[in-house]
Order: structure tokens, then sequence, then C-alpha cells
């Protein structure tokens, strides 16, 4: 097997209402980046992107973006969907591509729109994420479905209310440092209980919020990587399980995201201990506290325990979303894989600022799509 | 949605159709050619059980388009009598829902495509009194 692929360039747009910018204007600006940072051009581009197709009429993507931007010379593109683990997915694609040496570069860019439409058009073309005979059908939103592992949780392990709220406030307070976040203002439990219920006990500051915003990620051979600290993606593992949640065995855990922990860590040769900084998938609060359990840095039920002690945060046993997690940095569905990539890369190169968590060696990402059907761990390292 | 696809599900949604394994004995919702535990073609259509209880629930209030007008409205996961497990909505919810909740289901309207669309029918369930 030939060696892993090294970073070389990341890109990062800030993530909110970006009236101003079109799809490819978003994929320019993030792709820009990370090109003119790796001094080398793609072979191929991955695009990870959910709702293009629904709300924007814009199918055929790669090509469309690639094209619309001209921010480089046209090569294949393709776009890859998985729900919101669609960047993650893509970012598999890149990894794919340059590992089995087909290519020898490949640009992997998340990206996706969603603040020029109304709210219910996006709870509809969010609720595609769900089985749209018998979830949606029905009038579930992905809202709902996330809470009925929330009441589950609580209930199972006997969790406050107030643990889950926390973890709303860690984020904000993250978020603050981080140019790219949508929401940079710090909260309080209070403000967290007493927001807007949107699927009980689901409130509207347990939800991650939905913007516009790309994140780019250059993948190359070692060998022809220009620059000293190099950061490898060290392994990737997927775990799926069924598309509605009435197939699962249980409500409160994630079993998608133990099977993917389990494929990326053996394929990077390292357990959840080895760990130095972590982001995770916190489209809800209830979803950081599982993901963690999930993943193996803690046993079942103590994942909103482990933040409630301080561990998640940057001075902690195990920081996590240093950047503020989709919970304040943002959720541009689709994009938001590759913007957990980007910033465990930039940790790992000590280029996070006053996010900067301490020795960052080993990092990794996890991304989610659907109600836990589809779960997508990439882990890097940083090479001496 | 088209009045082929519709018609297509009308089983599962109007009489919780799923499907049976002849091979392993696996029940299961919704209904698909295989079963999906042993994958095995030889399956067949059976009804499910019409009662069963609720597993978790939510109370929405930020609805999906269409469903504006049943705002707000419970999503739950009933466990019916033989295991099986399948999502929907309350209808005639008069007290308090809990896990545990014993319910049946019931032909309802589910929502309207559109003005001139078709009526979108289905299955709710109500808590047994
Ligand atoms: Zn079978």
């Amino acid at each position: 097997m030939s060696d892993n692929p090294v970073v070389v360039g990341t890109g990062l747009t800030k993530i909110g209402r970006r009236w101003e910018d079109s799809l490819s204007d978003l994929f320019a600006e993030a792709s820009r980046q990370a090109i003119e940072e790796a001094g080398i051009q793609p072979q191929v581009v991955f695009v990870g992107n959910m709702v293009a197709g629904e709300l924007d009429g814009q199918e055929h993507l790669g090509l469309a973006l690639e094209d619309g931007a001209g921010a480089f010379p046209l090569v294949p593109a393709f776009k890859v969907e998985s729900a919101c683990s669609s960047g993650g997915s893509a970012l598999l694609a890149g990894y794919m591509a340059v590992k089995s040496g087909v290519y020898d570069s490949a640009l992997v860019v998340g990206v996706e729109k969603l603040s020029e439409e109304p709210s219910d058009s996006i709870t509809t073309a969010l609720a595609e994420a769900a089985d749209a005979d018998f979830e949606s059908y029905y009038g579930a939103s992905f809202t709902s479905l996330n809470a009925l592992l929330m009441r589950s949780y609580m209930k199972d392990y006997n969790v406050p209310r107030d643990w889950l709220s926390e973890i709303a406030v860690m984020m904000h307070k993250n978020a603050v440092d981080n140019p790219y976040a949508q929401l940079r203002k710090a909260i309080t439990v209070e403000d967290v209980n007493r927001s807007r219920v949107i699927a009980d006990p689901i409130r509207l500051l347990d939800c991650s919020p939905t913007g516009d915003g790309a994140a780019a990620i250059l993948l190359t051979r070692p060998e022809l990587a220009k620059g000293d600290v190099q950061v490898e993606l060290a392994g990737m593992g997927v775990g799926v399980d069924t598309i509605g949640v009435n197939g699962r065995v249980s409500l409160s855990d994630v079993p998608a995201t133990a099977r993917a922990a389990k494929a990326a860590f053996s394929a990077a040769k390292i357990e959840p201990k080895d760990l130095n900084v972590l982001e995770v998938h916190d489209a809800f609060t209830i979803m950081a506290a599982l993901a963690l359990e999930d993943i193996g840095v803690v046993g079942k039920g103590e994942g909103a325990k482990f933040f409630h002690e301080g561990n998640a945060e940057r001075d902690g046993k195990l920081p996590v979303n240093p950047e503020g997690g989709l919970k304040a940095r943002g959720h541009p569905v689709g994009a938001t894989g590759v913007y957990g990539a980007v910033e465990v890369v930039r940790q790992l190169q000590g280029k996070a600022g006053k996010m900067q968590v301490p020795r960052a060696e080993i990092g990794a990402f996890h991304n989610l799509g659907g109600s836990g059907s589809h779960a997508v761990i990439g882990v890097f390292k940083r090479k001496r | 949605m088209t009045v082929p696809r519709y018609w297509r599900n009308i089983g599962a949604h109007y009489r919780l159709e799923g499907i049976r394994c002849k091979s392993c004995g696996e029940v299961s919702f919704p209904p698909r050619s295989s079963c999906p535990k042993c994958h095995s073609k030889d399956v067949e259509v059976v009804q499910l059980p019409r009662k069963g209880k609720v597993v978790s629930f939510s109370l929405l209030r930020s609805p999906p388009n269409g469903f504006e007008a049943y705002v707000p409205y419970y999503v739950v996961v009933v466990e019916l009598e033989n295991g099986v497990r399948v999502l929907g909505t309350l209808t005639d919810v008069f007290g308090e829902v809990k896990e545990g909740m014993e319910v049946e289901a019931v032909f309802r309207k589910i929502s309207e495509d559109g003005e001139e669309g078709l009526i979108h029918y289905g299955t709710k369930f109500r808590p047994i009194a």
C-alpha cells in the first residue's frame, strides 16, 4: 500500500449570510487559498454538498462550480453526497484518489449555501437526509429525529438538561476567537434553557445555525509536497446504519460513529487516548455527547459529563471543537466535514492562533450524516 | 409526489404492512424486496400489529412545508407488539405523553401536496384510553 496523502493547502471562508457571493464564489474563495498555499494544481476535485440540487436547481455540481469559479484550470470534478456528512465523504474520495495512485493531487471542497431560502424550505431540504417515504412523509423534521435521541439519552443515563446546555455554552465561548465562525457571541445556560422550542426537548440554542460557507483541502503524495511541516491523512473510516431511526436497536447511541472510529483508528494505528484534539459533529448538543461515547473517548452515558467537568476545553484532557464546532462556528451542511478536517490540520500545523491547543500531534474529525445513518472519521498526524 | 410513487407505498401507509422473511423469520418495516437481516428475496407482505408502545417522542413546533396546520405535533418511535419499530406521529392526544404509553394505529390524512396535488393518507398513532 502506498504512503498516506499529505495536506499541502487549506482554505476557509467565513460562515454566515453571504448574500453577495454565489456558490461558485464561495468555492473559489476556499479553493484559491488552498492552491496558493500548496503551490501545486489539483488533478481532480471532489465537492461535498447536500442541497444545491434541491435549493439552487444545480446538479452536475463539480463542473458547474469549477467553471463558475474560474479559479484554476478545469479538471475532472465530482459531487459527493451523504447528507450532512457529504464533506467527510468528499474527503474520503480525495484520500482514495491520492492513496491509490490514480491521481497525484486532489482538491476537496465542501460548499453549501443555505441563507437565501425561507426557513421552512431549509427544514424541508434538510429533512431529505431522512427517509423520504417513511419519515419526511409523516412530517418528521430532522431536528425532531435528533430530539428522539436526546430524550432517550437523558432518560437512559439520567443526564441533567443543564449539562447539554453547557455544551452549547462552551462551543459559543470557543467561537468568539474564531474569525470564520457564524456565531461569535458568548451565551449562558439560561439563554439555552429559555430559547424557543424547535422540537422538544431540542431548543433553538441546542441547534447549530445553517449558513453559507466553503472549506477546501488539497492532498498530494508526500514526495510531491513542498515545505517541511507535513500533516498526513493517516486514516479514514466510514460507518453506516439504517436510514430510518425506526431501524435502530437503541436511540441513545450512534453505532455508525463507533464503526467509523474503529475503522479510522485501526487504519491510522492509534487509539482514542492518543488524540490531542478532536472535532465532533455537534449539529445538536446531544450529538457532541454521543460522539465522545461512540468514538471511545469515554464510556456510555459519560459524554455530557466529560464536557461538564471541563475536560473538553482547550486546556482540558482532550480539547473538543476548539473553534466552536457546528454549534457556533456554523453548519454549512455539505461543507461541515471539510471545516472539521481543516481545523484539525491547522491545529497540528500550529496555525490555530488564539484557538491553538497545546501539544497537537494527532487529531481527528467526525462528521455525521442523517440522524446517525452515516459517519465519517478522519485521523491526521503531524509528521516529523 | 407522483401518483405511481404514492401508489407503490399504499400498503405500508394505509394498512401498516411490513414484510416477513420466509428464510429467517425476521419481520421488518418498511417493506422491501429483500430481508434486511439475511438478504433473502423470499419475503411475504404481512400486516403488522396495530398496537404498541411509545419508545421516544418529540413535540415538534417548527414544521417542514405542508405540516404547518398540525403544529405542535408529536413525532414518535412506536414499538409494535411484535417488536418492530415504526416512526410516526400521534393524533387525538388530550393528556400527557410518556415513554411506554400504549398507542394504536389509526388511518388518517397526513398532508396535501399543494392545492391541486394528491392528498396523502397514512397511519398515525393515538393513545389507548
Ligand atoms: Zn431473512
